[in-house]
């Protein structure tokens, strides 16, 4: 049978099937060569990101956990009678410092030079004597009596405990010490708990107290302000632009703009936030209001950029629908086109959070990089960041910061992944699945 | 041609419509008169502009960039390009179904009673009700849908969507209903549903509908304006139309030589 078919085509008729049948090896072949390189590609992606998260949680896991002296104190008698007399003044006149010594050279009654007992009370944490403190003020009956507190261990006890620093005589821990400590851990005085401190604590100076508290307070204080602004600026100037705004050189002139200025980098911004803010304004340096104003403006353009995305995947059709049975433009907006481009404008300006929030270099530049012990109450406050606060421990000489950097880097991921998780969530909520 | 007819069963009247896109001309000095309560039908071959000038009739083209529009469309006599002139209420008086069913992606109830929300046509929640039940009854709907009214408007068939968005546009009562091709994403069986209801609506409403099916248009309309290149040709009754045509482009048209 001679093939009408290929008349007038070039091809020959026997060579037909075999030409297309190699030509479909050598298609599938490289259908299969792209999804090897796809997979190798996620594998690549996912085996770095469980090479950081790993290496963090490596590091940083041993912070969550803290040395404690299990000792035994004899408290004086209640000097004051009556209970409305006793303030944190009248506490603090007794010596509680002096307390814990004694508490601790009864484990020792070996010791007797000054040297040696200068050394051996270095082992606790002067953060040990505001903890007791603390708790006769709370509860001034337990004065006059014997009780039991867990006195938080010095930070190089603390390291020396976890493995992370050996004893020598020029290092933080003397052979004498470690003979010392290793006697407590023996006798079951030294032991390690769950280090609440360092979730409850701002900034210090001594490892052993530092928390991570006044950072996550600072960074949450910043992106409230930042998200408050940011969120609505930007859905409504996308609005503006997408909706009504004529197409003109001046509309475009603006969207130029906008794209470059996501690309800014956001050190820029710092300075921007010193000139004005700080300089022309006058506001509150360190504060989370001017951190959260510069992050802001960080974040505007990405979260234009993605509303207007979000808004311009909404099929014209739904548009025309309402037009055509009479809403005003601005219905058209609030009650069609919003509502489906929400889903798509959360996911850009949880994006533009994550970013945010990772965020250091404007932050160092307001002043948000200072040494704050105290947990900000306010967005007027003074307040550092997570990612500040990471980089501030990280710049620490104390060989203990090293797992406080990686563990503050973990709960900075934390946060993120709950930040993510609720976009996710709210994606759900307002998606329209018909 | 100038088409008019008996003036006191004039419902719209187009005169020297010329619309251009960007520069270029896609109607050229159309005058056309839409008659009281009856069918007229547009046809022509595609890119003719029958949609342009379907769209001139309730402003819908004012959000097109780049689309001027020349000349005057009345209905009852008064200029809907008037500055003056409310085009919310407009649209509230002239009411359109699409090409390709678009619900809302909300409820079938919801979708019918946005329009009478929005132009506070009913004074409570069982007046609401009223009007979506009547809305659909006469859209045909009813008996298919009335034990899931809460359920998507999108999950209806498609011709069951376009019921429910002509169901949409009659539940604002406008008084003129403008289609733009609005069977031809469906089946035969659900054409000849919404065909049916076509004639059935010409009872109450004006209707001005745009085909590209001959067939069609003989069936639904009893006035048709055969378009070409964006002139109006030729415009009458539909049965001289199709049967003794004058212009011979008309004749090739309907004849199935061009198209
Ligand atoms: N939005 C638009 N922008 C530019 N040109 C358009 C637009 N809509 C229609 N046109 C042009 O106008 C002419 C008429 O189009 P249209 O009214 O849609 O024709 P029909 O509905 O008869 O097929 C066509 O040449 C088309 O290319
Ligand atoms: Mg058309």
């Amino acid at each position: 049978m001679t093939n009408t078919l290929l008349k007038g085509f070039p091809i020959k008729e026997g060579e037909r099937t075999e030409t297309i049948s190699k030509r479909r090896e050598r298609r599938y072949a490289a259908e299969k060569r792209f999804k090897i390189l796809g997979i190798l590609s996620i594998l690549v992606a996912i085996s770095t990101l469980f090479l950081l998260i790993g290496n963090m949680i490596n590091k940083g896991f041993s912070a969550f956990k803290q040395t404690y002296l299990e000792l035994s104190i004899s408290l004086p008698e209640n000097k004051f009678p009556n209970e409305k007399q006793i303030s944190p003044n009248v506490i603090s006149e007794l010596n509680f410092k002096s307390f814990l010594k004694r508490a601790l050279l009864k484990k020792f009654p070996e010791i007797k030079s000054r040297r040696d007992k200068r050394l051996l009370y270095k082992l606790i944490s002067s953060g040990a004597t505001f903890d007791l403190q603390d708790a006769v003020f709370e509860n001034p009956k337990l004065l006059g009596k014997t009780i039991t507190t867990l006195a938080i261990a010095s930070d190089d006890v603390d390291q020396y405990i976890k493995g992370n620093i050996t004893a020598n005589n020029q290092g933080r821990i003397t052979i004498k010490q470690s003979k010392w400590i290793d006697k407590l851990v023996d006798d079951g005085v030294i032991n390690q708990k769950f280090n609440l401190k360092f979730f409850t604590n701002g900034d210090s100076r001594e490892p052993e107290l530092a928390g991570i508290l006044g950072a996550t307070i600072g960074s949450l204080l910043t992106m409230l302000v930042a998200l408050a602004l940011a969120f609505p600026l930007g859905v409504a100037a996308a609005i503006y632009l997408e909706e009504f705004a004529p197409k003109n050189r001046w509309t475009d002139l603006v969207e130029v703009n906008i794209s470059n200025l996501a690309a800014v980098p956001s050190i820029v911004f710092g300075l921007l936030g010193l000139a004005v803010f700080l300089g022309f304004f006058g506001m509150h340096r360190s504060a989370p209001l001017v951190g959260g104003v510069v992050l802001a403006l960080m974040t505007l353009p990405t979260v234009i950029i993605a509303s207007r995305a979000a808004l311009g995947s909404v099929p014209p059709s739904i548009r025309e629908a309402a037009t055509g049975i009479g809403a005003s433009p601005m219905q058209v907006v609030l009650h069609h086109v919003l509502p489906l481009a929400i889903p798509g404008i959360l996911t850009g300006t949880i994006i533009g959070a994550a970013r945010a929030l990772g965020e250091t270099a404007p932050l160092l530049m307001i002043g948000m990089v200072a040494f704050i012990v105290d947990i900000p109450q306010g967005i007027n406050d003074s307040a550092t960041a997570l990612p500040v606060q990471i980089f501030l421990w990280a710049d620490s000489p104390e060989r203990a910061f090293v797992e406080k950097t990686a563990a503050a880097t973990l709960v900075l991921l934390t946060v993120l992944i709950i930040m993510n998780l609720g976009a996710v969530l709210l994606r759900k909520k307002f998606e329209r699945r018909w | 041609m100038v088409a008019t007819k008996n003036d006191n069963q004039i419902k719209m009247s187009a005169r020297k419509v010329c619309v251009s896109y960007s520069g270029k001309q896609a109607l050229f000095n159309v005058d056309l008169d839409i008659l009281h309560q009856s069918v007229t039908a547009l046809i022509g071959p595609s890119g003719c502009g029958k949609s342009t000038f379907l769209r001139c009739l309730n402003r819908m083209n004012d959000y097109i960039e780049g689309c001027i529009f020349h000349g005057s469309v009345r209905i009852d006599g008064k200029d809907i390009y008037d500055p003056k002139l409310d085009v919310v209420e407009l649209r509230a008086r002239i009411g359109m179904v699409f090409q390709k069913p678009n619900p809302f992606p909300k409820s079938i109830y919801d979708n019918i009673a946005y329009g009478p929300q929005i132009h506070g046509l009913a004074k409570d929640k069982s007046e609401l009700e009223e009007i979506v039940h009547t809305s659909l009854e006469k859209a045909g709907l009813l008996k298919e849908v009335k034990d899931r009214l809460q359920e998507p408007g999108t999950g209806l068939s498609g011709g069951q969507q376009q019921r429910l968005c002509i169901a949409r546009a009659i539940a604002v009562s406008p008084e003129v209903i403008l289609m733009d091709e609005p069977c031809s994403a469906l089946d035969p069986i659900a054409t000849a549903h919404v065909e049916e209801l076509i004639d059935e609506l010409r009872d109450n409403f004006t209707i001005v509908i745009v085909t590209h099916n001959m067939q069609q248009a003989a069936r639904v309309s009893q006035n048709t304006a055969f378009f070409h290149l964006g002139n109006l040709v030729e415009y009458g009754a539909t049965e001289t139309i199709f049967t003794s045509p004058q212009d011979e482009r008309t004749q090739g048209y309907i004849t199935g030589r061009f198209g």
